[in-house]
């Protein structure tokens, strides 16, 4: 029986607001897919591109970067900053194939537990369709033909 | 500084694709400052390729290596112990440090990752501007220290032409007048008087057209 595709998320979550709003999501039991590991970051200006790219260059299927609402950054803007080097990602991954919607930066409050569930649900959804990331079709592909 | 841009991937891609194993090599100098070529963009240039490659179920080993500088030899020495255990090198240098592994590893295949633009200085972070062009004779004391050699698009040294407005160039709103910026800059300094000597056409055998150049330093040599 073929097994149905699981994505693996990546979600850096900046400690002062979608980590917490992930706590608040779980006190409002709301439930959110278990596919989402949650990566906390002391701000999301702390993510690097290369963070972003070792992520998904191990197996990750999509990544997210979540941070505070724009203005609201506890290190005055660090949430803008990462927000530029999603983009400088976004065109990278579109070169090399991967494309670009397997990476978003969102934005949220730390009482938004609603919508961390929310976009986590979403963005696992949209990964579902997408598929598998290509870096690992190659070998599905390999395996599939190996089994029959 | 030496000013550089990353090549297209998919140039880069078509570069590395015959090979297994290459050597990808960064610098530590002005194509770190420029974020084109440091330590950090040769571990982003690396998880790209590698992605690349997966994706059409190959691997290329890659090993990563940021020198710091591509443009002695003392330093390119230091990759004797890696370069027997590649297929090809790909350096993320000006063009002055892929000539310098070309020459020292005969044998060796050598791409570049970069295009080297310009000399330069930072404008603001992430935005660099040409400043110099190597001329070999530096005129920046009788033009107030800017230079229209690199900064004025038909290197007028008697400007402005008629192709100045409102203080910019005719080639694009997002050009300074280099000439508006001199005679401002004179005039701000009281040596108008400069402005008014006509300077003489310039010998450009210092600059490029005398040939490729060379330094010697006999103290030192």
């Amino acid at each position: 029986m073929k097994k149905e595709f699981e994505p693996v998320i990546v979600a850096f979550c900046c400690h002062y607001c979608a980590y917490t709003a992930a706590d608040m999501a779980g006190s409002m039991r709301l439930s959110y897919p278990p596919n989402v590991k949650i990566i906390r970051v002391p701000c999301t200006g702390k993510v690097d591109a290369i963070h972003i790219m070792r992520a998904l260059q191990k197996g990750a299927d999509g990544v997210y970067v979540a941070g505070c609402l724009e203005g609201d950054c506890h290190f005055k803007n660090g949430n803008i900053k990462a927000a530029r080097r999603v983009k400088y990602v976004k065109q990278i991954l579109d070169e090399i194939g991967i494309g670009r919607d397997r990476l978003e930066m969102i934005t949220m409050s730390a009482g938004m537990g609603g919508r961390f569930a929310q976009t986590a649900t979403e963005f696992t959804d949209k990964i579902r369709a997408l598929g598998p990331n290509p870096t690992k079709r190659a070998s599905i592909d390999e395996l599939q033909e190996a089994t029959g | 500084m030496i000013t550089a841009e990353r090549k297209p991937m998919e140039e880069i891609i078509a570069c590395v694709k015959p090979y297994q194993r290459i050597l990808l090599i960064g610098c530590n100098e002005c194509v770190t400052v420029c974020a084109a070529g440091g330590r950090k963009e040769v571990g982003m240039l690396s998880s790209a390729l590698q992605m690349a490659f997966m994706q059409a179920g190959k691997t290329l080993e890659i090993k990563e290596l940021t020198l710091e500088r591509q443009c002695d030899p003392e330093y390119i020495e230091e990759l004797v112990g890696y370069i027997d255990h590649v297929d090809a090198v790909l350096s993320m240098a000006c063009g002055c440090g892929v000539q310098e592994i070309a020459r020292r590893f005969k044998d060796k295949h050598v791409y570049p990752a970069v295009n080297t633009k310009f000399m330069g200085a930072s404008e603001r972070q992430g935005m660099w501007a040409e400043r110099c062009q190597g001329c070999g004779d530096c005129v920046l004391g009788i033009t107030g220290g800017i230079c229209p050699i690199a900064r004025c698009s038909k290197r007028l040294l008697n400007g402005p032409c008629g192709g100045s407005g409102n203080g910019k160039c005719e080639i694009s709103p997002d050009v300074d007048c280099a000439w508006q910026l001199i005679w401002d800059r004179l005039k701000a300094l009281g040596m108008e008087d400069r402005y008014e000597e006509i300077m003489e056409a310039k010998d450009w055998r210092t600059s490029r057209d005398g040939g490729p150049r060379r330094i010697i330093r006999e103290d030192l040599a």
